[in-house]
Formats: structure tokens, sequence, C-alpha cells
């Protein structure tokens, strides 16, 4: 494949297609990259040498990691006294940062399974990370329920394992529900991504030099060989695995919101739960997306392949959820006033103007309802340092939304005799913290050791990719009968 | 057959420029009634089973008998004990036909669970992976093939395979680099 005599044509194409149709589509990869230019810049990335950035930045991602691996120790050693949880703030910052990073990890999904089956292209560019970012988003969520039951070792009970107690878990409750949502979703994204990931191992595999690198990038690449009979049966298993992760993603965060939506605490009890919650699931987690890719492709170079026209379409899914988001936000008032019943309507009241009010003013007003609405103007989604504020107001915003939603709800219930407040300690703030590091060490590992690329799904938009595009001086031989069934 | 180094003779191979050349030669060696052959790309082409003659993948099958598996399971694990070996009662609500609703998320979790999982290994096994070698990669070329190159590969245990015709298939298809891939032993 010869990039020099393809470019120039293609150049001039381009040139005039933009002058005679003004809708033509923008190339998803831009300056007429070609296949090699693609597998080399991508796979090299994973061979070069640790640039020294690489080793600073995990040598401090991996330190916070361990002073929230040490707070969890300490935790679970010493007991969740150690948290500020009281009466009648049972759950505070453990289940807040479980919706926080369960949320984030919905983004990747939704861009590898959803968007494929919408058949949007440009996903194909920022897949892979979004989906690694969703693992790592899910193993930092799921550490708090894991811990926040106090005896980790009897965590098993969650299980249905026949034991001499006679105890069973309860099928009906929501909190069983969602250790088998979360689980689920865990092991369905790892299939899923490691699916993605056999294509471009065997690339890696294919062009080591060390004799270790190239028997573990055979190891995992299972012998992957780019034969059509066996894509033939991949695409059908992708495809498949696609379909099943859209109900699926759905499914994670509506259960989420039945641990709220099933009790009776006033602004929890609530039927907009489910729906409100995957928008805003889908609205921190692009947030995340950008926030971690927008560095990325400046230092690894990857403007050609992750162009402004990506984060453009991120910056307005973000737009869309926002608003559903802001909606959901005005119906729960709507209807607390709606409702006449009291209870909830003390709830908002104190929800804006109780002690937590800054909360509200400033992570759901602000963050989450003003912030995004900047990206109704162009120029606002194609600024990278807008989109890079826009995206860390979200991401405060949704903590803070989690943390208004769950102690808001909790700290002043139905009787003011049993009204208190929430005060986290060390252990809460530096375990929170620690999961962050978890969550970047776990990032940097990925960047530095696989392709953060799909390199066999970007090829697939490449013009010459399709199977009736024809190069430049290039002859073909075509068969008298033509194809079938394409 | 033995190649001229003794070796046996797995294929005849040859490499093509591009994506919609492999797609052309492709289907000359459908028409030519080859049966046991197969063309090797970074990338999956679009139209390239149709191309081949293969129809489409029943992968799904073994996606839906995972999926109603996983269904099966979750009902059994959830109404056996519920009712029968340790009938708990949470909340003073009893077991009956109308609890069945709160039953469901578990069994759609399970569902796709099983479903998925029958997706990935189905993938694998009806391709025959994993595996730790194949002929093909005693081509030095061929690594290429994950990323830039498309191969085009006729078996020699194909009944119509004849050195002579299968070179002169690629040739007049435009193959290039032909060779012959011998096998392991």
């Amino acid at each position: 494949m010869d990039a020099s005599a393809i470019a120039p044509d293609v150049l001039a194409a381009e040139a005039s297609s933009s002058v005679e149709r003004p809708l033509a589509r923008v190339p998803l990869v831009l300056n007429q990259r070609n296949f090699a230019w693609l597998t080399e810049r991508i796979a090299g990335v994973v061979e070069g040498p640790a640039p020294r950035w690489w080793w600073v930045a995990f040598a401090v991602c991996a330190g916070v990691a361990g002073i929230g691996l040490f707070c969890l120790g300490y935790q679970i050693s010493t007991g969740v006294g150690t948290w500020g949880l009281n009466h009648p703030v049972g759950w505070a910052w453990d289940i807040t940062n479980f919706v926080f990073w369960i949320g984030i990890g919905h983004a990747g999904t939704l861009i590898s399974a959803i968007l494929f089956l919408l058949r949007q292209k440009w996903r194909t560019s920022i897949n892979r990370a979004a989906e690694a970012m969703t693992l790592f988003a899910v193993i930092c969520a799921a550490i708090f329920p894991g811990v926040h039951v106090g005896r980790v070792w009897m965590a098993w009970f969650m299980a249905p394992l026949p034991n001499n107690y006679g105890i069973w878990p309860n099928f009906r409750s929501p909190l069983l529900w969602d250790v088998f949502a979360v689980s689920t979703y865990f092991t369905v994204s790892v299939l899923f991504w490691y699916t993605g990931l056999i294509p471009d191992l065997a690339t890696l595999r294919d062009r080591a030099t060390s004799k270790v690198k190239k028997f573990l990038f055979g190891l995992f690449a299972v012998g992957w060989r780019g034969s059509n009979r066996n894509w033939r049966h991949y695409e059908m298993a992708y495809l498949l695995l696609a379909g099943l992760s859209t109900p699926l993603v759905l499914s994670v965060h509506s259960v989420v919101s039945f641990d709220f939506a099933t009790s009776i605490i006033p602004t929890w009890h609530t039927t907009i739960f489910p729906p409100y919650f995957v928008a805003g699931a889908i609205f921190g987690g692009f947030a995340m997306v950008l926030t971690l890719m927008i560095p990325a492709r400046a230092i690894f170079k990857l403007h050609d392949i992750i162009t402004p026209q990506h984060v453009d379409k991120m910056a307005k899914i973000i737009l869309l959820t926002g608003s559903i988001v802001s909606y959901a936000y005005a119906m729960e008032f709507f209807i607390a006033w709606y409702s006449g019943n009291q209870y909830e309507r003390f709830a908002f009241w104190n929800r804006v103007f109780g002690p937590y009010w800054w909360y509200w003013w400033v992570g759901m007003l602000f963050c989450n309802a003003m912030s995004p609405q900047l990206f109704w103007f162009k120029w606002c989604r194609r600024n990278v340092y807008v989109v890079y504020f826009v995206c860390m107001c979200v991401n405060a915003g949704m903590w803070f939304e989690r943390f208004i939603i769950i102690v808001g709800g909790l700290h002043r219930d139905f009787i003011p005799s049993s009204w208190g407040m929430f005060h986290p300690t060390w252990v809460d703030i530096w375990t929170f913290v620690g999961t962050f590091g978890i969550f970047m060490s776990l990032f940097l590992l990925f960047i530095r050791f696989l392709p953060m690329i799909a390199m066999s799904e970007v090829k697939i938009v490449l013009p010459e990719a399709d199977a009736h595009h024809v190069s430049p001086g290039e002859r073909h031989v075509v068969a008298a009968g033509g194809g079938t069934g394409t | 057959m033995r190649t001229p180094a003794g070796n046996k003779v797995y294929a005849m191979a040859a490499e093509f420029p591009s994506a919609s050349a492999l797609y052309e030669a492709a289907k000359r060696v459908r028409d030519a009634g080859f049966k046991r052959w197969d063309v090797y790309s970074p990338f999956p082409i679009h139209g390239m089973d149709g191309a081949m003659g293969l129809g489409k993948s029943w992968l799904s099958a073994a996606v839906l008998v995972g999926g109603v598996t996983g269904l099966l399971t979750a009902m059994i694990l959830e109404f056996g004990p519920s009712w029968f070996i340790y009938p708990l009662i949470v909340h003073g609500k009893p077991f009956t036909w109308r609890t069945v609703p709160a039953f469901f998320p578990i069994m759609f979790e399970l569902t796709i669970l099983f479903a998925a999982f029958a997706a990935f290994f189905s993938m694998l096994l009806m391709n025959g992976l994993p595996r730790w070698n194949h002929p093909v990669f005693n081509w030095q070329r061929f690594a290429r093939a994950t990323n830039d190159g498309f191969f085009l590969v006729i078996e020699a245990r194909d009944p119509r395979f004849t050195e002579l015709e299968a070179r002169e298939l690629l040739e007049g298809s435009g193959g290039q680099h032909i060779t012959i891939i011998h096998d392991e032993d």
C-alpha cells in the first residue's frame, strides 16, 4: 500500500467535493493517513520506551493509590467507624463514590455498544480507551459497596451459596440486584473489550521484536491471523456483544437507582430515577472520557485519529445528556410541589436552602445544568480549553449530585429530632482520593502496554478499506460473476 | 506434494495491493470452484463474505442458547430456594405469583451474562482458536496481514488444487509475491 500514490488524488477529490458538496462528510482520519501509518503510530506508543513523564505520572498515581489502599486496610481492620457515618446518615461518601465511579463507566459501554449499533463510525477512534476506562471505573466502584458492609470477610453472604446458617440472599432486594448487575456488567465489559483487543494484540505480536513480547502478545492474541473465515464469526460475536451490552448498560444504572427508588426516603422514592440516573451516568462518563483523551491525544500526537470532529460529537452528547439531567432536576422540584407531600416539599427546599445549599448551587446548578449549555456554540465545542473546563465542571458536579441525593435525602428525613449532619473523616477523604490513584494508575498501565486506539477498527473507516474503492493507478481484474450477498 | 526443501506444501498464496483487489480476487477464486481457501486482511472487509461465497455466521444460534440457559439458570436459582429450600419472608412479603416481577432483574442479568459468554467462547470455538501456530505464519510477508497486507491463500488439500492452476488463478487475479507456503513437517 503506497500512501504517496493515493494522497494527491484523494486530496484533490476532497478539495473539489468541499466546493461542490457543502454537506460532504469530513473524513474521520485526517491527512489521508494509510493503514501502515495507523499501525505505526498506535503500536509505536506501546513499543517505544516509556517516556520520562510516564514514570513520574505513574509514580504519583501509584503513590496516591497506595494511600487509598492503606485507608482501606485501616478501615477494614478497624471498622466502618473510621468513616464519618452516623445516624441518620448511614450512607455517605462510600455510596456517593460507588455511584460516581459506576456512572463514569457507562460512557465506555455507550461508545462501544450503543454507538456501534447506531453505526456511528467515529466511535472507533475512542472506543478502546473508553472501554478500558469503564473497566477501571467499575473496579474503583466495586471497592465501596465491598468494604462498606463492614465485615468484608462476610461478603460471601451476597452470593447464593448454601450454608449451615440457613441464610439465603433475598432475591427481591435491589441491593442483591445490584450485586448481579455490577458483576455482570464488569464481566461482559471485560469480554467485549478483550474481543476487540484480539486483532490488535495480533498486530503487536507480529511486530514484536523481543521473544518475551512475542510470547505474551502471541498468547493473548490466541493465534489470530485476520482470516476472513474468522472475521465472519468475529463480527457476529462483536455485534451480538454490542447488542447484549446495550440493554445491560441501561439496566446497571437503573438497578443502582433502584437502591434508592425502592426506599421511602423523601427525594429517593421517585419513579424518575432510572432514566435520570442513566442519563447522568453517560453525562459524567463522557466528561471523563474527554478528560483522559484530550491530554492523551496531545501527548501521543493522535490529532489525525481523534479529530476536532470527535471532540465536537462528544461535546454534543454531553450537552444532550446534561440537558436531560437538568430536565430531571427541574421535574423533581415540580413533582415535589405538585405531590403536595410535605416531606418531599421540605426535602427539596432543604436541598436548595438547607445546610448543604452550596453543593446544590455549585454542583448541580452551575456544574451540571449550566456549564454544558456552552456546548450549544460551535466555538466552545471546538476549543479544547473550554471543553476541558466543562468536563472538569461535570466531573465535579456529578460527584456533588450523588452526594446531594444520598446525604441530602438522609440527613433530614421525617422527624426533626432525628436530623443530623455528615462530616467526612480523613479516611473518607483519602479513600476517595486513593481511588483516583487506582484509576489513573490502571489507565497509565493500559496506555503503556496495550494499544489505546482500536487499530483494526479505525482502519475500517479509511476510504481504501472499502471493497469497491479504487486507488489511482490501480488496475483491477474484475470477476465476471460479481459479488453476491453483499 | 513437497517443496524443494522437502516440506509438505500447505498452500499457494499471493499478496494483493488493496482491499478492493483482494475482494475482486476472492470472487474469482470462488467462481473457480475452490472450497479450502481463505483471505487475510488487517480488518474485516465489508462484503467479503459474499465474495467468498460464505453465508451468515450461525454464532447467533449459540448466543440464543446461552441466553436461554442463563434465563433458566436464574429461574431455578431464584425460585428453587425462595419457594422451597429457604423460604425467607422479608418485610412480610409472601411468595406468590404477584411477587414474580421482583425476580426479573436477576433473570435479566444472568440471561445477558450467559449469552455474552456464549458469544465469546463460540467465537473462539468456531474459529478454531486459540492455537499456537499456523502454517501461514511460515511465510515471512504474512506478518503484514495484521498491519496493511491483503493475502489470499488456496490450500493444497482443496480437491481442485494443482500448483499450476492455483498459480495461474492468483496471477490472473492480480496477485503479487505468489509463493508456496510449506507446512510444519
